[in-house]
């Protein structure tokens, strides 16, 4: 018995290879900055490792001030929506092996939300446009039973937008919500269209109001760029055409 | 006077009536771009295609479609829907872009001015062009001229 343990031991760990990349990533600390820089970072990686665990390598053996937010680092919790290489993705959800590693990696804070620290942004503007479509089921009293059913037809008219994770990544792809942060931005329609077309809900007449506001859907102009950023793979704008036809129709 | 705001209480005003300019511009860019692809590759094909091809297009040409009631009410249609196509087009530019409230303003009265003074000199032309103005002096007339 003692033998055959002995036996299995492990050969000598192999070396996991690694390589270098450099990140460029945008600082701003509001107490010393006047304006936002850009400092490059020399990291070694893993294959396996994302832009989020370059982040927290910089972060935890490097430059201890880099300010970032992430909590579940796996792509649901939303936090980490950031601007790598120009385009809006999650930390968690992209890895560096992906990238061009010839180049160093561009990483900034998402556009169009006031730069708070580094890649932290103020995200109220975005959660002010979230509420006010009133995201919840506004229905009255059950009729008939204790229950409010749906049938999986029902529930499948309005799968897609229950994805959404609210981290901004399509609103701040938005060229209209860039220069004027007043439009409801991608991510409220999605959360809309989730209770317009849900069958239980009967406050679509509401929603379809406020959204047809001189800020509301008209001002979408068709870019893609929020199904492009979608890191749940969302077809926002598609979210958004099937509202402006709701609106025109009076019903969903 | 309550302290704390009653929940759910909009963050802004909501539109109370009138007319939705916004949704009815939408609604006008889609519906006039369906007909200004009938109108404007009509205009194209008889013009550059049919017949004699471009080589037929000359002032009599010009004269003898004008002086037409249907070639009137297709070019007087083409002309409005393209330049309030165009003109809402680039107010939407304008309200996407330009942030700062005066060049805004200075943009918008100069598109809509552009738009109107043209709409209206179009439409003097395509409705009272005539090819053989009388007691004009003939030899400032085209040849077709001295037939009638």
């Amino acid at each position: 018995m003692s033998t055959a343990v002995a036996d299995n031991k492990p050969a000598a760990a192999e070396v996991v290879p690694t390589f270098t990349a450099t990140l460029m990533i945008r600082r701003f600390d509001p107490e010393v900055d006047e304006e936002p820089r850009w400092e490059d970072f020399d990291v070694e990686l893993y294959e396996t490792d994302r832009v989020l665990d370059a982040l927290h390598k910089i972060k935890w053996e490097m430059d201890g001030s880099l300010t970032f937010r992430r909590s579940c680092a796996h792509g649901i919790c939303g936090s980490d929506a950031m601007r790598i290489n120009g385009r809006n993705r999650l930390a968690c959800k992209t890895l560096i092996k992906d990238l061009d590693i010839s180049k160093p990696i561009y990483v900034e804070a998402i556009k169009g939300l006031p730069l708070e620290k580094d890649l932290i942004v103020d995200m109220e503007p975005f959660f002010d446009s979230f509420k006010e479509v009133n995201p919840f089921l506004m229905a009255g009293p059950v009729k008939g039973g204790k229950e409010r059913k749906q049938s999986p037809v029902e529930r499948a008219r309005f799968d897609d937008t229950t994805k959404c994770i609210l981290c901004a990544a399509c609103t701040s792809s938005c060229p209209v919500f860039w220069t004027d942060g007043q439009y409801f931005g991608p991510a409220a329609i999605v959360n809309a269209h989730r209770f317009i077309f849900d069958s239980r809900d009967e406050g679509a007449g509401v929603r379809l109001d406020i959204l047809n506001d001189k800020e509301g859907v008209w001002r979408c102009r068709t870019t893609f760029n929020c199904t492009d950023a979608c890191p749940r793979g969302i077809q926002v704008t598609q979210a958004i055409a099937e509202v402006k036809q709701a609106i025109i129709k009076g019903k969903p | 006077m309550s302290l704390i705001e009653a929940p759910r209480t909009p963050t802004r005003g909501h539109r109370t009536g009138g007319i939705n300019w916004e949704k009815w511009g939408w609604i006008y860019m889609r519906a006039s771009g369906v007909v200004l692809i009938v109108l404007i590759f009509g205009h194209l094909f008889v013009n550059l295609v049919a017949g004699e091809g471009v080589k037929a297009i000359d002032f009599a040409f010009v004269g003898g479609k004008l002086a037409d009631p249907f070639w009137i009410v297709w070019d007087g249609l083409m002309l409005w829907l393209a330049l309030i196509h165009g003109g809402n087009g680039m107010r939407t530019l304008v309200n996407d872009y330009a942030t700062n409230p005066k060049v805004r303003k200075v943009l918008l009265i100069g598109i809509a001015a552009s738009t109107v003074i043209l709409i209206i000199l179009g439409t003097l032309v395509i409705t009272t062009f005539d090819p053989c103005p009388a007691g004009a002096d003939p030899a400032l007339l085209p040849s077709f001229c001295e037939a009638s």
